[in-house]
């Protein structure tokens, strides 16, 4: 396969610990980022392996968020933000301009820091998206709702009160809801933007659990302030300080022999 | 005493009544109008200053001037400039709707911008177009808290009608005025309308009400 690489710093390992080659998905290449004339990412070059987590780390300010929503284009809203350089999903350019920006979304959805539900009932939070985008039958679509919930991990708790306004659920609920209407859409990567920040630890736990279940059908991107879940559910971390990519490679390596200073001193807490 | 002013309250009420259409006509109409137009501008108010500056406009004008000489100047003064003559059930619709646009424009706007930003970005994270983002999800939690708003001003523009007397509308007022002329009876008279408007008024306040109750329950915010 022609994005199938195994770069020396970039192994992967299964459940046995071996070694077994990765697809790369998305690729960066000399990427920068500028809010108006300021500077906010510069020379970032990376690569995401398909069907693995890949963790973006770093003090507050590094540009972690700013490279997580150059990833689908969201920064777009906002006039004065620009990205330049390459970003291919597979094997296309997604900051050119010929990129319709609505499919790509489509491809590369996103949960954020603070759930957004929207405010309807649970069933149409996750329905939302297909009725808006696909016109598929009524039990087609009850059935990839159901589908999306149980991917989820959501179905068992909300399978009775399906009817029931999505802001009426738990923090951590709405944002498994969150998590269960972009996967109803079906995309193939899933940037998640600090998702357990505003949660409690045992609804942290049940995100980081189903961040690991979902890794098998979907590529995953996180940015996350807490180390420990980094390194907990994350195959590949890459730290990030002052704007740049410090360091980049497979999470354990990162967090037992990392290779630059800075990165050692964030990971011991010496600051951040 | 007091049953004398009853009666005259009650014999003025049929020829007072023929005002009535006219007060709810227009201002269903005007209103009706003002809340297109109002819409239009509130969203301008939301765009690039190329949108921004002639909406920004209008509400400044609009609102800036009083109703009385809006109402004077495109009734007399404009059929002037224009060579004829403009009718003054037009005039009158016309002037609730463009003055009411004004404040509604700012209450749509103003309830847009209370919407969440993270609204829009996860809209659009799922693919959405920003125009369904903004039919979809942004508009009905923006109408919502527009509600309160809007009823404020409909309960405004139905009052701002008695304002039209001047142009010649048989609307309440004018009505009433032309009764007092014959019979005298100010204060009867103008009770009987005061007491017209409150019940128009509270009427609306109670559907108002009910249908922000109906819109909390169905929409769980």
């Amino acid at each position: 396969m022609q994005n199938t690489i195994v770069p020396s710093f970039f192994p992967s390992r299964d459940g046995n610990g071996q070694l077994e080659p990765v697809t790369m998905k998305m690729r960066i290449k000399d990427l920068a980022f500028y809010y108006g004339g300021q500077r906010a990412l510069g020379d970032v070059n990376l690569d995401i392996a398909e069907h693995r987590v890949t963790a973006f780390i770093g003090p507050s300010g590094c540009g972690k968020s700013t490279l997580l929503r150059v990833l689908n284009r969201i920064y777009e809203l906002y006039p004065g933000h620009r990205a330049e350089g390459e970003v291919l999903l597979d094997h296309t350019d997604i900051l050119s301009p010929a990129i319709n920006v609505d499919q790509l979304r489509r491809r590369i959805g996103m949960v954020f820091q603070k759930p957004t539900p929207f405010p309807m009932s649970i069933e149409d939070n996750v329905a939302f998206g297909i009725r808006l985008n696909e016109s598929i039958a009524k039990s087609e679509l009850e059935d990839r709702v159901k589908w999306a919930l149980e991917k989820a991990a959501l179905w068992d708790e909300v399978k009775k009160k399906r009817k029931q306004a999505g802001t009426s659920l738990s923090g951590g609920q709405q944002q498994r809801l969150c998590i269960a209407r972009t996967i109803a859409v079906r995309p193939e990567v899933i940037l998640l933007d600090e998702p357990t920040s505003a949660l409690d630890p045992k609804s942290t736990a049940k995100i980081e659990e189903l961040i690991t279940e979902l890794k098998k059908d979907y590529t995953i991107i996180i940015v996350t302030h807490n180390m420990q879940q980094a390194a907990r559910i994350s195959d590949f971390t890459a730290f990030m300080y002052l704007g740049a990519m410090v360091e980049f490679g497979e999470t354990e390596r990162m967090f037992t022999k990392p290779s630059k200073l800075e990165t050692e001193n964030y990971i011991t807490g010496r600051f951040g | 005493m007091a049953a004398d002013v009853l009666q005259a309250a009650w014999g003025a009420l049929p020829y007072v009544l023929h005002g009535l259409p006219y007060t709810l006509g227009i201002s269903m109409a005007g209103l009706g109008g003002g809340f297109l137009l109002g819409v239009l501008l509130g969203l301008a108010g939301l765009g690039t200053w190329l949108w921004r500056a002639p909406a920004l406009l209008y509400v400044e004008f609009f609102r800036g001037t009083p109703l009385l000489v809006q109402a004077l100047f495109l009734f007399y003064g404009l059929p002037q400039f224009i060579g004829r003559p403009i009718g003054p059930l037009t005039a009158s619709v016309l002037v609730i709707a463009m003055n009411a646009a004004a404040y509604i424009a700012e209450i749509v706007r103003g309830a847009m911008i209370s919407i969440s930003p993270g609204q829009r970005e996860a809209g659009l994270a799922l693919g959405l177009s920003l125009v369904q983002v903004y039919l979809w999800v942004i508009w009905p939690q923006a109408f919502r808290r527009m509600i309160p708003g809007l009823g404020n001003q409909a309960i405004t523009s139905i009052k701002d009608t008695s304002i039209l007397s001047v142009i010649g509308v048989g609307e309440l007022v004018r009505q009433g005025q032309v009764y007092i002329a014959t019979t005298f009876q100010a204060f009867e008279v103008y009770a009987l309308i005061a007491l017209l408007y409150l019940a128009i008024t509270l009427g609306f306040s109670a559907l108002l009400r009910h249908t922000e109750l109906r819109l909390q329950r169905r929409g769980g915010l």
